[in-house]
C-alpha cells in the first residue's frame, strides 16, 4: 500500500509529503507518525508541506490532529513551507490551523523545534 | 452565459477526488487564472467532490468554460443522487456537520468562488453549482 514516508533524525522525525494525497493516505499519515513518535520517543515532527498546490478542510484536519496527538505523547509538531496562495485560500476556507505551530522553511522549522525542546545546544552534540 | 468547452468527470471514490482537482487544476491554467484564484477553486473542488462523496455516495463533477459579456470564467456542477439535504441553511453554517469534518466544507468552498448555488431535494440528491470569474 502507497504510504508518505517518515524519516528519523535523531529526536525528530521528518515528512516531506509530495504527492497528492488522497484522503485515506492523509488518514494513514496520521497513524503512522503517532506510532512512529511512540515508537522512536521522539520529541517533534516536521512536516514539510512546500510542494502542496492546496490544503482543504481534511489535510488542515489533518495537520490539527497530528499536532494534537504529537503533543499528547510529549512531542511537538512544525508545519513547515506553506505556499502563500495556499495560506491565502485556507484562511479564506475558515482554517487558520489554531494550535498548529508553522515555520517559513525547513531550517527556521528545525531552529524551532529545538528551541521548543529547551536544549538549543544539542544540534551539534546530537 | 455561454458556453466554449465542457467536460465531466465521475467521483465515485476517493482517489477521483485527487482527479477531480487535478482536472480543475488543469483547466484553470489553460484559462491563465492567477495562481491564488487556481488554488482557491482547486480547493473548493476538492471540497465539494468530498462531498458528493462522503455525503451524496458518489456522483460527478462537470467543468465548463462560461463567458458573460465582459469576462470568462470556470464553472463547476457537482451532482450526486445522495439523501439530500434537509436544512441547506444549515448546511452552510460554518461549523455544521453531519460526518466526522469540521463543516467548513460547503460554507468554505462558498467564500472561495464567486457564484454559488445549491439545490436538493430529501431523496433525491444535491447538485452544487460555483462559479469564479477571471
Amino acid at each position: 500500500m502507497e504510504r508518505i514516508p517518515i524519516l528519523r533524525m535523531g529526536q525528530f522525525l521528518l515528512v516531506t509529503i509530495q504527492v497528492d494525497m488522497h484522503d485515506r493516505l492523509a488518514v494513514q499519515l496520521q497513524d503512522d507518525l503517532t506510532e512512529k513518535i511512540s515508537e522512536c520517543s521522539s520529541r517533534g515532527v516536521l512536516i514539510d508541506i512546500s510542494t502542496l498546490e492546496i490544503v482543504d478542510s481534511f489535510i488542515g484536519r489533518m495537520l490539527a490532529n497530528i499536532a494534537a496527538m504529537a503533543r499528547v505523547l510529549d512531542a511537538e509538531t512544525v508545519v513547515v513551507g506553506m505556499q502563500p496562495a495556499v495560506a491565502i485560500t485556507l484562511v479564506e476556507l475558515g482554517m487558520s490551523l489554531t494550535g498548529v505551530r508553522t515555520a517559513l522553511n525547513v531550517e527556521t522549522g528545525m531552529e524551532l523545534l529545538y528551541e521548543l525542546r529547551g536544549d538549543f545546544h544539542s544540534e551539534n552534540g546530537g | 452565459m455561454k458556453s466554449a468547452k465542457q467536460e465531466t468527470v465521475p467521483i465515485a471514490t476517493s482517489s477521483d477526488v485527487v482527479l477531480a482537482r487535478q482536472k480543475v487544476r488543469q483547466w484553470a491554467i489553460e484559462m491563465k487564472f492567477s495562481l491564488v484564484d487556481q488554488t482557491k477553486l482547486v480547493t473548493a473542488a476538492s471540497e465539494l467532490a468530498r462531498n458528493a462523496l462522503e455525503h451524496g455516495k458518489g456522483g460527478h463533477m462537470m467543468i465548463e468554460q462560461v463567458e458573460n459579456a465582459i469576462k470568462s470564467g470556470l464553472k463547476l456542477v457537482f451532482e450526486d443522487l445522495g439523501p439530500g439535504i434537509s436544512d441547506i441553511e444549515a448546511a452552510l453554517r460554518d461549523g455544521f456537520t453531519t460526518g466526522g469534518g469540521m463543516g467548513l466544507g460547503l460554507g468554505g468552498s462558498k467564500r472561495l468562488v464567486n457564484d454559488f448555488q445549491i439545490e436538493s431535494e430529501p431523496g433525491k440528491g444535491t447538485r452544487v453549482t460555483v462559479v469564479r470569474w477571471k
